[in-house]
């Protein structure tokens, strides 16, 4: 599916996942956050460069990967990502949606 | 004399002992199973005992019954693999093994979450994956006087994925039964965004519970069981009350495997997808819910993923490369309630899909359609288990990968 995200045209899945990564920048990430009503802080920008390094090395990712991932706890991911913090962060980050989705 | 182990004697590990006890020559090969448990249970059945449909004995039976003449049985405690020194140290001796295979299944970890092993653990929170908990369950609801029975599951992967939902349809049947259907309040809790991993199965199940009357709280991902207000409780701090809870903890491998340094964050070994070799070392095969592979944790799983691994194990022997065969095939019954099931049968590639099996156009089983049928079909899994598929009998017509004759694809 195409679709347009800060004026940029980009392929994304039925439910919004961007399909390629290499289309996905840091104005489409705002945008999506923005949607979400989330203001991106340094915080959010470390959690999805570690969502994105995460996918590139095929790990998959869960709430329990997030308990070891040393950047964050799982509270302060869900202040973060208010609502269901996997399927938003996942989505802001350009990655598809994790199977086991939060 | 080579020397070959089989780790576990549950379902996979029997299923490969009678594999291969026909097939390895007995001039040049020892072949060896440990297990520390006299009796194997027929874990399927652990779905039944609290609803008293079935009886304790028709769940369990003394293991060393399945295991073939011509194998060493062996049951003790597995301590510690060594997987570069090629052997593994049980209780109080130590086996030395050309091939290995590791079949130690999974099992809850309930001590994962706080306060679920709590001062209400098998008082007012019951797990039914193990025989205790399933017994202890039947019990409890023999003379439960109704009230709020949540039913909930904590995270991926757990074995049998559906047995949760058919733990809540079965509850519901068996209240109506019971004339009390109406004192129960039944909902169903999972940290999915929908009632099964798979979306086009997802849409027939909610189907079925909204007609069931039974809630559904999606994308919970339990923090804690709170045994003073008797919730639970998720990290974005929703609850959900009960008076009754049946969960299913998080599900790990054995301590074995981690003590061994083999494992991942749940203990599972890292497998390779379609061959069952495990990926760091070459001569340890993996099989079961042993193993990380994408697959359903399920007895039927481990029953194609038993042809397979013999194949390769005979490869391996005779120095050849290994059939990158397994398609990730599982089969399962969903019971429904009210004597009838759903049947699925998908593999790594495919979601359930609509259709007759085991014979396309004919069945007579339908799949993701819920049948009379197909009931009949999971009460003969308990004979089939006991009968055909622990002895490696193959299934008739069923075939190791997935087929895709009769089945709609869109
Ligand atoms: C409630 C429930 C319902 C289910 N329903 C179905 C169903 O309808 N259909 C289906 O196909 N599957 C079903 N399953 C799943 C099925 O039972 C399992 O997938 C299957 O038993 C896996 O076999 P396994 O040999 O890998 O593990 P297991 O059968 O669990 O065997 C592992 C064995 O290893 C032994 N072991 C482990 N560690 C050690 C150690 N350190 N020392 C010595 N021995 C050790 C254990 O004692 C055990 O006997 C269900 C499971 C449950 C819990």
């Amino acid at each position: 599916m195409d679709s347009n995200i800060a004026g940029i045209r980009v392929d994304v899945t039925e439910d919004g996942y961007l399909s390629d990564l290499s289309q996905w920048n840091k104005e489409i990430a705002i945008e999506i956050a923005k949607e979400n009503n989330i203001e991106l802080t340094d915080k959010h920008w470390e959690v999805l460069n570690w969502i994105q390094e995460q996918v590139k090395n095929e790990v998959a990712l869960s709430i329990r990967s997030i308990k070891k991932s040393g950047i964050i706890d799982i509270k302060e991911f869900y202040d973060l990502f208010p609502g269901g913090p996997l399927k938003i962060s996942t989505k802001i980050a350009g990655v598809p949606k994790p199977k086991s989705c939060i | 004399m080579k020397n070959l182990v089989i780790l576990g004697a549950g379902t996979s590990g029997t299923m490969m002992a009678n594999h291969l006890v026909s097939k390895l020559d007995k001039k040049d090969w020892n072949i060896t199973i440990v297990d520390q448990y006299k009796t194997h249970y027929y874990q399927p059945g652990f779905l039944f005992l609290p609803f008293d449909i079935y009886t304790e004995d028709q769940v369990k039976k003394v293991g060393e019954k399945f295991i073939p003449k011509g194998v060493n049985y062996i049951q003790k405690k597995i301590e510690q693999i060594f997987p570069t020194e090629n052997k593994v140290e049980l209780e109080d001796e130590t086996l030395q093994y050309d091939i290995l295979i590791v079949a130690t299944g999974c099992k809850i970890a309930p001590q994962e979450t706080e306060g679920m092993k709590g001062e209400n653990w098998h008082k007012t929170v019951f797990d039914f994956y193990t025989y205790e908990g399933s017994l202890a369950l039947r019990n409890k609801l023999r003379d439960w006087k109704g009230g709020k029975m949540v039913v909930h599951f904590t995270e991926m992967p757990i074995k049998c994925p559906v047995a949760p939902l058919e733990f809540v349809f079965l509850a519901d049947s068996y209240f109506t039964k019971k004339g009390m259907r109406d004192k129960v309040d039944l909902t169903f809790v999972t940290p999915l965004g929908g009632a099964f991993t798979k979306p086009k199965a997802t849409a027939a199940l909610s189907h079925l519970m909204k007609e069931k009357n039974i809630n559904v709280v999606t994308d919970f991902n339990i923090e804690r069981v709170d045994n003073e207000k008797n919730q639970i409780v998720d990290y974005g701090d929703t609850t959900v009350d009960f008076d009754l809870l049946v969960t299913v903890p998080t599900n790990m491998g054995d301590e074995v495997i981690e003590r061994s340094g083999m494992g991942d964050d749940l203990n599972f070994v890292p497998t390779h997808h379609n061959t069952l070799q495990s990926l760091d070392h070459e001569n340890v095969f993996v099989i079961g819910d042993a193993t990380n592979v994408p697959a359903s944790k399920a007895g039927s799983v481990a029953h194609f993923e038993s042809e397979t691994l013999t194949d390769n194990i005979l490869l391996y022997i005779a120095g050849k490369p290994l059939k990158e065969e397994f398609d990730g095939h599982a089969n399962c019954f969903i019971e429904t309630g009210n004597n009838k099931a759903l049947l699925i049968d998908f593999n790594y590639k495919y979601e359930p899909l609509e259709g007759t099996f085991p014979i396309a156009g004919i069945g007579p089983l339908q799949l993701l359609k819920e049948s009379i049928f197909n009931h009949w079909g999971k009460l003969a899994f308990r004979w089939i288990y006991w009968n055909m598929l622990l002895k490696g009998i193959p299934i008739p017509m069923v075939s190791r990968n997935m087929s895709l004759k009769g089945k709609k694809i869109n």
